[in-house]
């Protein structure tokens, strides 16, 4: 068997073709392996682009906020006035009156009820405690005429920077002519048909939009008919089957009103625009406004060349407008789906074409505490909480872990006992966080039950729930490894002869480790710690666990106070419905990342700073 | 300069004489270099070697230590390509073919001229694995019966197939140090290289071990040809029939290996083998 | 009050520095040589039991004493209100606690008001006391220590002692914080499982989960306590975790280590440590607000149903956050295998991809295998994406593009939902030591390995 191989013709394949065309697919097995590599970090520096970016853009959302200038003359209820009497600070009087008249003043023609209601939450609930502190500083305005900037309502911030759709210019031909309407309050308003090509095609889009959905609702509820179909079929008893077929019979009838809907909406898309068909525009489909110099209609029905319209915003002008002096403009989404209804779109214009719109540096979001009102809401008392509970898991971790790191690599003598705390640090450093949480609730805050020789005990529980001192414990302790870790490498960087130097001199055991090796390994732990602290800093879970996910106005004073932290803040705001919170939380995780930035970049420069190499 | 009869005479090779007693020194050359100069970055670690390697016989690099013999070994199969700053200049052929060409492909290079080094360094796989392990990537075998003789041979011819053959799924990293030394051995002979560069390939070895890896390179050059890097004098005059004198980066000197240990051309020859620096 | 008996006593230990210190001078009589210890060290001991001595003294009798407080009040509670359940004395009593400092309480009556003031009464004589401990303990330790004064008084050995000993404390918080968990977690447990009548079984194979539903007087439903849709859950999203992270990070380290240049190392890798910077409820808000939604509009337009909070949004975003793990550890194990064994492969003509298939991977697999660990152990116990992006409700189901919910989610949900702490605590502390047992075991095997490897060639 030995002999049947030869080794100088096994030579010979390393020069022949065959080899050739193998090093060929083994090279290119090396390109792809490297291929991988690129890949994979690309995947991972993309994700890490996405993730950024997301933050970036959602937070340069909240950079300004928008106020409306306004203008009113002071009047104080009686009630108000006591408020404003009140020489404690905190007692804050809301003076709605005068900003409903600014209000109401501040827009074109009579405002009815129903739009008072839209007009008055156009701006903040803040702008009534605005005013009222601007009297209580100084009553003497009251019975003047005073302006002043008004926060708008967060629906409006997010309007104003276009995240929900604005009104689309889409030009006007010919002239308009608008003739009052066989009904009070409407005109029948004649234009140059070829004018709004794109709004009937907006139109068709809608219609055709909601016919597909039908239609998949059609289908769902068509498969819920068949699978009840199937389970008459297979029913056991004879109530079951009655059950069952109630919920066909409901299933069949909701399938065939999809149906009818969608087939509905279909014909309706193909027509509209048809010569002859004036179709009625509802609040499911695109919304249409006119503007006409000044003034400001909504048309509610339309058909080629002409349409019904209602006025939104009225003006002395009657027409008929040349073209250019009129423009058709079109909202895409239907204003039953819109935050910001047409009125308070027009109103918006308005205000935008007198320049009332502001727009200023949002101070609000750093200098304000949590608010149940997202344009209100700010990050301050988070971070003060952020601050306190920092301020306890440094003065309890740094210290404790020093002192560990000495006492494990300067004194232990090296038996299972030791063994077993370095097998233990090492683990506590890979517990997952929550299950500290559960230990900080259990231990800090609520105490543990204890039945014992008849009695009951509860052993511990002696920290306030959601104060930063217990949360500062909790991440004391899950920081405390980190630190142990790092300031054992780093004690054990330092070379034995500067020891033996020390205490060659006489110095005992512990001098040496105070005076020589402690200073030299100093860089080095709190590079550890700084690492340790960031990470508490970015830490939510236990934090949730121990309360601190609380709704907080006022920043803890101190760390006894009930207060939240910034993730905690920011995983509440992000559980929140309101929309400008979305961006509001891109702004909190903004800060957050800047203070993890700062601690990282003050370890690396430790690290370059003081590193040496023995 | 390529001289095409050699190529094809090694392409194809006349079997191997049964077995080749007188020590001549008058083979074909095996790899010529010429003019090599090798730069770590901006310092200079050979200077101007020209040497004629010859087929079937065992060449020594000797020398102090730091004088750039390794280096120069390395060269011979492009090793010195893994480092980065490393640059090498000058024509080394191998078969009259210039390993340094654009062309040339050093992961075939390197099938051809396989090497050993300093420290046994078996991977931590098992021994039939660690010794199939060339002949699999170049796809030598074509069956599994194939690569099993394969081992066998290599084995055999590092002498080690009878301590190993029950235990060949054991792992190499199991073995004793000269033992693993010998497994690399028969790992570099299982790719059926042409040539044999080794570095240095008893120094962590025990008397024992090494005085068997010795006879095996004597084996050896009966079918290759072998180039060993040594740092003792004893050795390259046991083992070699050639043997280079490197000081300084320098080739001083080369010749066959009797006359280099009686009367040597150059005076730091003289000085080295006496023992006079080191 | 509390506050400047704490200032007292940490001036005392270092007035009782300066004294002794002075102490000893004077009884060197002006040869210092004559004493054992120099004097900083007859004052650094005074100082130290002073300190220990007070703090130690009143932290002892705050313990002590406030829980007679509470008891006693309770117990005035319990006569005077002796009708009202269990629950309802404990809100008065903590109501009663807010009044009486200040707090705002949920509720105020005759009743919490008598109790108020029976709490302020009792309390005041709680903080007299407690005081008083603490200032005669740290005056007793002064005179102790100030008599022990002597020219042969070793104080450099006793002071020296003193602090090994809390050096020897601090190392064993550790294990403190280890015993902790266990005791806290498990007196939970124990009562979790005697209130579903110790059907353990119903609780590891059981598939409903909705522990709080049907509680009545101290018991749980156990057929409700199923908490297998949970380990699906978890399961499901640890695996697709792992789907991302694992060959992400393991051909990111495999680049790293064994292709590219310095330079590109040099960018790289921080590129990678920025990813494991990033707090976790930074990613379940990217998970949330960018990642479910694109799965879903990308699920839609090829006509697959995702819903907008998946098991599968979640597990891409926690695979990303995993990823510097594995690519770390895996790139230190790579790194470690040493450069004879690529040189050897090299030298027999493989390619560098062969090099790293066929020797390099197979002698780090050990350290890659406990990467893995590490990152599953990690994926087990991540709570914020989770919470913020895998949904809430229990339902069983294998399919990655529904909702799920995890351990963790849960353990939250409990925690942080309105039922009240006695009930909700018990199945979330039970699910917290499964939590602690998995990852433990995870974690010691894994460390395990690695600590073997680093063994084998160092």
């Amino acid at each position: 068997m030995t002999d049947v191989i030869d080794f100088t013709e096994l030579s010979a394949k390393h020069t022949s073709q065959a080899t050739k065309r193998r090093l060929r697919a083994r090279h290119w097995a090396e390109v792809r392996l490297k291929a991988y590599g690129i890949l994979a970090i690309g995947l991972a520096g993309a994700a890490l682009l996405l993730l950024v970016s997301t933050i970036v853009t959602k937070t340069t959302n909240v950079v300004y906020e928008y106020t409306l200038a306004l203008e009113t003359k002071i009047e104080v209820s009686d009630r108000d006035m006591e408020r404003i009497n009140d020489p404690n600070p905190n007692i804050r009087a809301s003076l709605r009156r005068p900003i409903q008249d600014a209000l109401t003043d501040a827009v074109p023609g009579e405002v009815g009820r129903r739009e008072s209601r839209q007009l008055t939450s156009l701006v903040s609930n803040d702008a009534g405690l605005f005013l009222g502190d601007i009297v209580k500083a100084d009553p003497s305005v009251i019975g003047q005429t005073i302006a002043f900037d008004a926060l708008l309502d967060d629906n409006l911030q997010l309007y104003l920077k276009g995240s929900m759709g604005r009104p689309d210019n889409i030009g006007g031909l010919g002239q308009l002519i608008s003739t009052p309407g066989d009904e009070e309050g409407t005109y029948d308003l004649e234009f140059e048909w070829s004018s709004f090509g794109e709004l009937f095609d907006a139109i068709r889009g809608q219609r055709r939009f909601d016919a597909g959905r039908a239609r998949a609702e059609q289908r769902r509820q068509q498969n819920a008919v068949d699978v009840t179909e199937e389970r008459i079929l297979d029913a056991a008893t004879d109530e079951e089957r009655a059950r069952l077929q109630a919920q066909l019979e409901s299933f069949r009838a909701r399938r065939d009103q999809a149906e009818q809907r969608a087939d509905a909406l279909m014909r309706l898309a193909t027509v509209i625009g048809e010569e002859g068909l004036r179709y009625q525009l509802t609040e499911a489909d695109v919304s249409f406004l006119i503007k006409a110099g000044e003034t400001w209609f909504k048309v509610t029905e339309i058909e080629r060349g002409s349409a019904t319209a209602v006025i939104y915003a009225p003006s002395d002008e009657t027409g008929p407008w040349a073209e250019g002096t009129w423009n058709g403009y079109l909202l895409d989404r239907p204003e039953s789906t819109r935050l910001v209804s047409d009125r308070q779109a027009v109103w918006m214009e308005i205000f935008e074409d007198r320049g009332a719109i502001g727009q200023v540096l949002n101070t609000r979001l750093l200098n304000n505490s949590d608010s149940a009102s997202a344009e209100l809401a700010g990050i301050w008392g988070a971070v003060v909480g952020s601050f306190w509970t920092m301020v306890v898991t440094f003065l309890l971790a740094f210290p404790l872990g020093v002192m560990a790191s000495i006492y494990l690599e300067e004194f232990a003598p090296k038996n299972r006992v030791t063994d077993l705390i370095e097998v233990n640090i090492n683990n506590l450093a890979a517990v997952p966080s929550i299950v500290f949480g559960l230990l900080g609730l259990a231990i800090f805050v609520s105490g543990v039950p204890v039945h014992l020789f008849g009695y009951d005990f509860t052993i511990g529980g002696f920290l306030p729930r959601s104060s930063p001192l217990a949360g500062g414990a909790v991440l004391a302790l899950m920081t405390l490894p980190t630190i142990i870790i790092a300031g054992r490498a780093s004690i054990r960087a330092v070379p034995p002869s500067i020891r033996d130097a020390a205490l060659g001199l006489g110095a005992s055991r512990l001098q040496t480790a105070t005076h020589h090796v402690l200073p030299l390994a100093m860089p080095g732990i709190l590079t550890g710690s700084i690492i340790g602290m960031a990470q508490a800093l970015g830490e939510t879970a236990p934090l949730l666990l121990v309360g601190m996910n609380s709704f907080i106005q006022e920043p803890p004073g101190d760390p006894l106070s009930p207060g939240n932290v910034l993730p905690t803040l920011i995983y509440q705001w992000n559980s929140n419905s309101e929309r400008l919170f979305d961006d509001k939380t891109a702004a909190a995780i903004s800060v957050l990342l800047v203070f993890l930035i700062i601690m990282n970049a003050l370890a690396v420069l430790l690290r370059k700073r003081f590193e040496r190499r023995w | 300069m390529t001289d095409t009869t050699h190529e094809t005479t090694t392409a194809k090779p006349a079997p191997m004489p049964p077995s080749v007693e007188s020590v001549t020194v008058n083979n074909e050359t095996k790899l010529r270099c010429k003019d090599v100069d090798v730069f770590y970055g901006s310092t200079q670690a050979i200077k101007q070697v020209s040497i004629d390697i010859q087929d079937k016989a065992v060449t020594a690099f000797i020398g102090p230590s730091g004088c750039g013999k390794s280096t120069f070994l390395r060269c011979l199969n492009r090793m010195n390509d893994t480092i980065e700053i490393c640059n090498v200049t000058g024509t080394i052929e191998l078969d009259g073919g210039d390993i340094y060409d654009e062309d040339v492909d050093p992961v075939q290079l390197r099938a051809r001229v396989g090497m050993v080094f300093q420290k046994p360094n078996p991977f931590p796989k098992s021994i039939y694995e660690n010794v199939s392990y060339g002949p699999k990537i170049h796809g030598l075998a074509g069956s599994k019966a194939e690569l099993d003789s394969i081992v066998e041979k290599s084995l055999r011819r590092a002498a080690l197939w009878d301590e190993v053959k029950d235990r060949l799924d054991q792992p190499g990293t199991g073995l004793s140090g000269g033992q693993q030394q010998r497994l690399c051995i028969a790992r570099a002979v299982a790719t059926a290289p042409e040539v044999l560069l080794m570095d240095e390939p008893c120094s962590a070895l025990d008397p024992i071990a090494t005085a068997q890896v010795e006879e095996l390179i004597d084996e050896l050059r009966q079918s290759y040809s072998v180039v060993i890097v040594t740092h003792s004098m004893q050795q390259a005059a046991r083992v070699s029939q050639k043997t280079a004198f490197f000081h300084l980066g320098l080739m001083l000197e080369y010749d066959d290996t009797g006359k280099i240990f009686t009367a040597p051309s150059h005076e730091k020859t003289q000085q080295y083998i006496t023992g006079r620096f080191g | 009050m509390l506050p400047y008996v704490l200032l007292a006593i940490a001036l005392m230990a270092f007035a009782s520095f300066a004294v002794c210190r002075q102490r000893a001078v004077s009884l060197a009589d002006g040869r210092l040589a004559s004493l054992h210890s120099r004097p900083s060290y007859h004052g650094l001991y005074a100082l130290l039991w002073v300190a220990i001595a007070g703090f130690g003294a009143l932290i002892l009798t705050q313990l002590v004493v406030s829980g007679i407080v509470n008891s006693l009040v309770m117990s005035a509670i319990v006569d005077l209100a002796p009708d009202m359940r269990r629950i309802e004395q404990e809100l008065v009593f903590s109501d009663a606690v807010k009044i009486a400092t200040g707090g705002l309480a949920s509720a105020v009556d005759d009743l919490r008001q008598t109790v108020a003031d029976t709490y302020g009464s009792y309390n005041t004589i709680r903080v007299i006391l407690v005081s008083l401990a603490g200032l005669i303990g740290a005056g007793a330790a002064f005179y102790v220590v100030w008599s022990q004064i002597a020219q042969g008084f070793r104080a450099r050995d006793r002071a020296e002692r003193v602090l090994r000993t809390a050096l020897w404390t601090a190392a064993g918080i550790a294990i403190l914080t280890t015993i902790g968990i266990v005791l806290s977690l498990i007196g939970e447990t124990l009562i979790f499982f005697q209130r579903i009548g110790w059907n353990v079984d119903d609780f590891m194979f059981g598939t409903t989960w909705s522990p709080l539903s049907g509680v009545s007087a101290g018991t749980l439903d156990p057929e409700k306590v199923g908490a297998v849709p949970l380990f699906v859950g978890t399961m499901m999203i640890t695996i697709i975790a792992m789907c991302v992270a694992v060959p992400i990070g393991l051909f990111a380290a495999i680049y790293l280590a064994d292709f590219a240049s310095k330079r590109t190392r040099a960018w790289a890798k921080p590129l990678l440590e920025v990813l494991a910077g990033i707090p976790t409820v930074v990613y379940g808000y990217f998970a949330a607000i960018t990642v479910a939604p694109a799965l879903r509009d990308f699920g839609a337009s090829i006509g697959l149903s995702i819903a907008s909070e998946s098991a599968l949004a979640a597990g891409v975003v926690m695979g990303i956050m995993i990823i510097p793990f594995i690519s770390s550890l895996s790139d230190d194990v790579i790194n470690a295998v040493p450069q004879a064994l690529r040189d050897g492969s090299y030298g027999l003509g493989a390619t560098k991809a062969e090099t790293i298939r066929r020797v390099v991977l197979p002698a780090a697999l050990p350290g890659i295998v406990s990467a893995v660990l590490l990152g599953t152990s990690r994926a087990i116990g991540e709570t914020m994406i989770v919470v913020m992006a895998a949904g809430q409700g229990a339902n069983m189901t294998l399919n990655p593009l529904d909702a799920v919910t995890t351990v963790t989610v849960q353990i939250v949900m409990l925690i942080t939902g309105d039922t009240d702490a006695a009930t909700a605590a018990a199945p979330a502390f039970t699910l917290g030591f499964t939590l602690f047992c998995v990852t433990l075991v995870l974690n010691v095997v894994a460390l395990r390995v690695v600590r073997r490897y680093r063994e084998m060639y160092d």
